[in-house]
C-alpha cells in the first residue's frame, strides 16, 4: 500500500494548477498585445507587399468558402426547423423571416463563420509560420533583407481581417437561403416574400455592429495564428502545438470579443 | 590540391571578440574569439549543442549578443540600424543547416527572393532571368526552375540553397553544417561545389561542421569551439597532432 495522499494536498495542487494556468494566460495576453502593437506599427510602413496580400486573400477565401457555406446552410435550416413549432403554437409563423434574419445577421452568422475560420485559417497560419520558423525559413528571409514580420505576419493578418466580413456576409446569405428552403416547403412562402420580410426587419443598426464585430474577429484570428506560429518552439512537436493552441486561444478570444461587442452595442442602443 | 595561400597577411573581413550569449541559465558562449581573413576557409568544429549556430546567428544579427564585439568588414554589427544591417547582409551569404528553402515557392521564386530587396546591388539592366540561370548553372541544376522544394532530394535542396546564397555574389559565405544529413557521396559533391565557388568568386568562408573529412579537405585554419570558447586554433595538421584529450576526441 502506498501512503494515502492527504486530501488537502490534492485540492491545493489543483488550485495551484489553475493559478499557474491563469498566470500563463495573462502572460500570453501581454505578449499578444505587444505583438498586436508591432502589427499596427509595421502594417502602415512601406513596402506594402501587395502581391503577397492579394495572394493570401485569395488563398484564405478560397480555402474556407465551402466550409462556411455548408455550416451556414445547416445552421439556417436547423434554426428554422426548431423554431417553427414554438412560433406555430403562438400563431406567429409569419414572424419567422424577421426572427431568423435578425438572429443570423446579428449573432449566429458572425460567430459561426469566425469559429469555422479559426479552425481553418487560424490553424493554417499557425502551422505554416511555425514550420517556417522551425526550418529557419524566417531567418533566411531576414538575412536576405526582407522583414519577415511585414512579409509574412502583416499580410496574413490583414488578409483575414479583410476577408472575414466578406465571408460572414456570404455565410449569412447561405444561412438565410437554408431557412427559406424550410419555409417554402413547410409554409409555402415565396422567395420574394421571404426575403422582403427579412430585409424589412433588418436595420442599419443590425448590420453595422455585426460587420465591425466581424472585422475584430478576423483580426483576432490572424493575430493569434501568426503569434503562435511566429514564436513557435523548435521541433516538429512545436508546429502541432502552435496550430492547436492557435485554435483554442482564438476560439476563447472570439467569445470574449463577442461579449464585449454585444455589451457596447447595447449601450449605443440605449443612448 | 589547393595552393597554399599566404592568408594571415590578408585583411580581416570578420572578427569576433569576447562574444558572450546565454539563454537564461544556459551559458552557451562564454567569450568566443575568431578572425576570418580575406580568401580564407575557416572551419569551426564543435559538438552538437555547443553553440555553433548561435555564434553564426549572432554574426548576422539574427540573435543579439549579450556582450562582445562583432565586426563585419570593419562595421560593428551590434551598432548598426536595421537599414545599414540589411545593406551589409547583402555581402554575407548564409547557408542554413537544413537548407531553409521557402517551401511555398518554386525554385525560381526562391532564387529571386533575395533580389527583391537587394536589387540596387546589381546594375538595373542585368536581367533577373540571367542571374537565376547563372546561379542554377553554378550548382549544376539548370533545369529545376519550376520545381517545388518538396520535389527535390536532400542534396538538390542543399545545392539550390547554395545557389540562392550565391545569387547576390556575397563576399563572405557562412555555411552552417553544409554536409549534415547528406550521404557521404553527396556530401563530397557539396564540398567540391564549395571549393569551386571559392575559386570562382574569391569569397571568404566560415564553415561550421562536425564532418572531419570536410574539415580536412577545405580548412585553411580551424577553431575548436569547446565550452563556449575558442578552445584551440590552428591548421588541420597542427590540431590533429595535439595531445590534449579534448582536442583528440574530434580526430578520433
Ligand atoms: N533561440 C533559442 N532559445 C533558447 N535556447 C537556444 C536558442 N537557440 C539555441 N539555444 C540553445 O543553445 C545551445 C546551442 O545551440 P546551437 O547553437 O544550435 O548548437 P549547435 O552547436 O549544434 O549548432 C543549445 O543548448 C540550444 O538549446
Ligand atoms: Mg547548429
Amino acid at each position: 500500500m502506498h501512503p494515502a495522499i492527504p486530501i488537502y494536498l490534492v485540492s491545493m495542487s489543483g488550485i495551484h494548477n489553475i493559478k499557474t494556468q491563469f498566470k500563463s494566460f495573462l502572460i500570453e495576453i501581454g505578449e499578444l498585445s505587444y505583438f498586436t502593437a508591432r502589427f499596427f506599427k509595421e502594417v502602415f510602413k512601406r513596402p506594402f507587399e501587395l502581391k503577397e496580400l492579394l495572394r493570401q486573400c485569395y488563398y484564405m477565401g478560397n480555402r474556407s468558402l465551402f466550409l462556411v457555406a455548408i455550416t451556414g446552410f445547416i445552421i439556417g435550416l436547423v434554426l428554422t426547423l426548431q423554431t417553427r413549432p414554438t412560433l406555430q403554437e403562438f400563431g406567429a409563423v409569419s414572424w419567422m423571416p424577421s426572427m431568423v434574419g435578425i438572429s443570423i445577421v446579428r449573432e449566429i452568422g458572425p460567430i459561426i463563420t469566425a469559429l469555422v475560420c479559426a479552425g481553418r485559417i487560424g490553424s493554417g497560419i499557425g502551422a505554416e509560420l511555425g514550420s517556417m520558423r522551425v526550418t529557419e525559413q524566417i531567418d533566411a528571409m531576414e538575412v536576405s533583407g526582407t522583414n519577415p514580420f511585414k512579409y509574412l505576419v502583416a499580410t496574413r493578418v490583414l488578409a483575414v481581417t479583410l476577408m472575414l466580413p466578406l465571408l460572414v456576409f456570404f455565410g449569412d446569405a447561405i444561412a438565410l437561403f437554408g431557412s427559406y428552403l424550410v419555409e417554402s416547403v413547410k409554409g409555402d412562402v415565396s422567395f420574394t416574400l421571404y426575403f422582403t420580410q427579412v430585409f424589412n426587419s433588418l436595420e442599419f443598426g443590425d448590420i453595422v455592429p455585426a460587420t465591425i464585430k466581424s472585422i475584430f474577429f478576423g483580426l483576432a484570428i490572424g493575430l493569434v495564428g501568426s503569434f503562435k506560429g511566429y514564436y513557435c518552439k523548435k521541433g516538429t512537436a512545436g508546429v502541432g502545438k502552435a496550430a492547436n493552441s492557435a485554435v483554442v486561444f482564438t476560439s476563447l478570444l472570439l467569445f470574449i470579443i463577442d461579449f464585449i461587442a454585444v455589451f457596447v452595442t447595447d449601450i449605443f442602443y440605449d443612448l | 590540391m589547393m595552393d597554399k595561400k599566404n592568408i594571415p597577411n590578408q585583411e580581416i573581413v570578420l572578427e569576433i571578440k569576447d562574444l558572450r550569449k546565454s539563454f537564461g541559465d544556459n551559458h552557451v558562449l562564454n567569450g568566443f574569439n575568431m578572425q576570418l581573413h580575406q580568401g580564407e576557409n575557416l572551419v569551426i568544429m564543435g559538438k552538437s549543442g555547443s553553440g555553433k549556430s548561435v555564434m553564426i546567428k549572432c554574426l548576422v544579427g539574427l540573435l543579439e549578443a549579450d556582450s562582445g564585439s562583432i565586426s563585419v568588414m570593419k562595421n560593428d554589427i551590434t551598432k548598426l540600424d536595421q537599414e545599414a544591417l540589411d545593406i551589409l547582409r547583402a555581402d554575407i551569404g548564409f547557408l542554413f543547416q537544413g537548407s531553409a528553402l521557402y517551401d511555398s515557392m518554386t525554385v525560381r521564386e526562391n532564387l529571386e527572393f533575395p533580389l527583391r530587396r537587394h536589387k540596387q546591388k546589381n546594375s538595373l539592366d542585368t536581367d533577373i532571368n540571367e542571374l537565376v540561370a547563372e546561379a542554377l548553372e553554378n550548382v549544376g541544376l539548370a533545369n529545376t526552375q519550376d520545381l517545388m522544394p518538396s520535389e527535390l532530394s536532400g542534396g538538390m535542396k542543399r545545392r539550390i540553397a547554395l545557389a540562392r546564397t550565391l545569387i547576390l555574389k556575397p563576399k563572405i559565405i557562412l555555411y552552417d553544417e553544409p554536409t549534415s544529413g547528406l550521404d557521404p557521396i553527396t556530401a563530397k559533391e557539396i564540398i567540391m561545389l564549395m571549393q569551386e565557388v571559392q575559386q570562382k568568386y574569391g569569397t571568404s568562408s566560415l564553415i561550421i561542421t562536425h564532418d572531419i573529412d570536410c574539415a580536412r579537405v577545405i580548412a585553411d585554419q580551424m577553431i575548436l569551439l569547446i565550452d563556449g570558447i575558442d578552445y584551440a586554433v590552428g591548421t588541420f595538421q597542427e590540431l590533429s597532432a595535439s595531445k590534449d584529450p579534448k582536442i583528440k576526441a574530434f580526430f578520433k
